[in-house]
């Protein structure tokens, strides 16, 4: 807000200071969730490239296409870089960026970054028509917590050191292991806005011990 | 599940899943594919979706005849295929050819002036549907009465399956220009601005406020190579839709990327950077890097060479 921050991630922010945060913006509502971090007292960036990661404090994968994210993954060492990046600072995938995030992706196998210890499967509750708004209990503070599940995919496992935040019928839906945060659906796109709050307060104490 | 009814409050169930899934779809490409090898190219290249019809529009300009919805079987083999949405086109007013594509499964209905419209005065009521619908649009009026009708998304008509982007960026530039202008206007002369769009009051409104359409708002018709899809991501599309310019050879000529490795390989390159260049429109560097990998460009028609009878565009009213 003040003061630019010294490039370098993981600095610490000065007083008054927003934490930057990426959104990964090859396709996909990334434009709702930039707008939902600025809501929520956040520097959203856009991020096309791989060097656009260098001197940000955590990133957000969108909703949109997971096969389309992977195309462009798989030039010029995004996919890597992208790995790294995700394994040593706070990340946040919904949809399509859960599926990228997980250990396995299934219906079909696809590759993923693995940095959550989840087991993803893709359009699990079928096409277009068969997409949902649910209200479900969440371990957020702040009550029943609404759900926008579009042509949605469904956690089937996660590891012991995945915390269960919101289910879906019994199945994951908002999880969370360390700094890294997922869902199978689109906060983004609710005018609720405690799931990006939390995800940036994790940002937050990440730059900020 | 959702709600079947006809919920025609923007803020409605329904609506909002039908505009969520246009919102994923945004930054991407939307591939006519006319079989199964089509589609898995289109899905390998990095479309975000594949509109699955028998002919595109450069063969049914060249071929004529009545232009209808694509067979079921074709549109199951298609939806089999591949793990990204389908869409599939619907003639303008044929509410019976919608509801077969619901019951398909399909992901999303183009109300399409591409086919040989249905109903000469009545669009299909789309609040009827549970599956979102997209249509074509040549100006702000336009838009909204599809809007009003339930379209959970716009794309510019362009001119289809001629390769020349001149009408897309007419309708685009025509479409932004009056949403700029309705943001300048006074409570009082929104009235009239609504008689004079011919378009409802609430969304003239909403659209003054906000500056933009109230659904995702796409570009289509005559789109043929990276630069052409750059071209409409500046001037404000969010996505793209590209008919013939990936498939076709000579006008009414598809790629054979069945038997034909040289040719697939010639469509998926074309298709690779049309993708690359609508995520990086803004980046002049990739442009160049993605327009020198493509090899063979459809050849294409001159849209102003068309006579007027033979233009896709005026269907719609």
């Amino acid at each position: 807000m003040n003061s630019k921050k010294e490039s370098d991630s993981g600095g610490k922010l000065k007083q008054g200071e927003l934490p930057r945060i990426g959104v990964l913006a090859i396709q996909g509502d990334y434009a709702a969730h930039a707008e939902a971090l600025a809501a929520c007292g956040a520097e959203p960036v856009e991020v096309r490239n791989p060097e656009e990661l260098e001197g940000l404090d955590g990133l957000i994968l969108p909703g949109g296409e997971s096969t389309t994210m992977l195309k462009f993954l798989g030039m010029r060492h995004f996919f890597d870089v992208l790995k790294t990046y995700c394994s040593t600072h706070p990340v946040f995938g919904t949809c399509a960026g859960a599926i990228l995030l997980a250990r396995e992706v299934r219906n079909p196998a696809q590759r993923s970054l693995g940095v959550l210890d989840a087991v993803v499967e893709r359009n699990a509750y079928g096409r277009q028509i068969d997409s949902t708004i649910l209200t479900a209990k969440t371990e957020l503070d702040g009550g029943p917590l609404e759900m926008v599940f579009i042509r949605a995919p469904r956690i089937v496992a996660v590891g012991a050191g995945v915390e269960v935040l919101a289910r879906r019928e019994g199945s994951p839906a908002l999880v969370r292991q360390g700094h890294t945060m997922a869902a199978t659906f689109h906060p983004e796109l609710s005018s609720d806005r405690r799931v990006h709050r939390a995800f940036v307060q994790i940002v937050a104490s990440a730059v900020q011990p | 599940m959702a709600e079947n009814s006809g919920n025609k409050d923007l803020a409605g169930t329904t609506l909002r899943l039908k505009v969520g899934l246009a919102e994923m779809l945004k930054g991407g490409v939307i591939m006519d594919v006319m079989n199964v090898e089509q589609a898995r190219i289109a899905e390998e290249s990095g479309a975000t979706s594949v509109m699955a019809l028998e002919r595109v529009p450069a063969m049914i300009r060249a071929e004529g005849g009545v232009a209808r919805m694509a067979k079921p079987s074709l549109i199951k083999q298609i939806i089999q295929a591949v793990s990204i949405p389908v869409m599939a086109k619907a003639r303008i007013g044929h509410f019976a050819e919608a509801q077969i594509l619901q019951e398909l499964g399909v992901d999303f209905i183009d109300e399409s002036e591409v086919l040989t419209p249905a109903d000469e005065a009545h669009h299909i009521d789309k609040h009827a549907f549970t599956t979102p619908f997209v249509c074509g649009a040549r100006n702000l009026g336009e838009a909204l009465r599809r809007i009003a009708e339930g379209a959970a998304m716009i794309r510019t008509k362009g001119e289809a399956g001629t390769g020349d982007v001149v009408h897309a960026v007419q309708h685009m530039r025509q479409i932004t220009r009056e949403m700029r202008i309705l943001t300048v206007l006074t409570e009082q002369e929104l009235y009239a601005a609504a008689k004079e769009h011919q378009a409802p009051y609430e969304l003239i409104r909403m659209v003054a406020q906000t500056g933009k359409l109230p659904v995702p708002n796409f570009s289509a018709g005559g789109i043929a190579t990276p630069a052409d899809a750059a071209l409409m991501m500046q001037l404000g599309a969010e996505a793209i839709f590209v008919g013939s310019g990936i498939f076709m050879k000579e006008r009414a000529t598809p790629l054979d990327v069945e038997n034909d490795p040289k040719e697939r390989e010639e469509a998926v390159s074309r298709a690779k950077a049309i993708v690359m260049a609508t995520t990086h429109f803004n980046d002049p560097k990739i442009l160049a890097e993605v327009s020198e990998q493509v090899t063979g460009t459809m050849k294409g028609l001159a849209a102003a060479g068309l006579d007027e009878s033979q233009l896709l565009q005026t269907r719609g009213w």
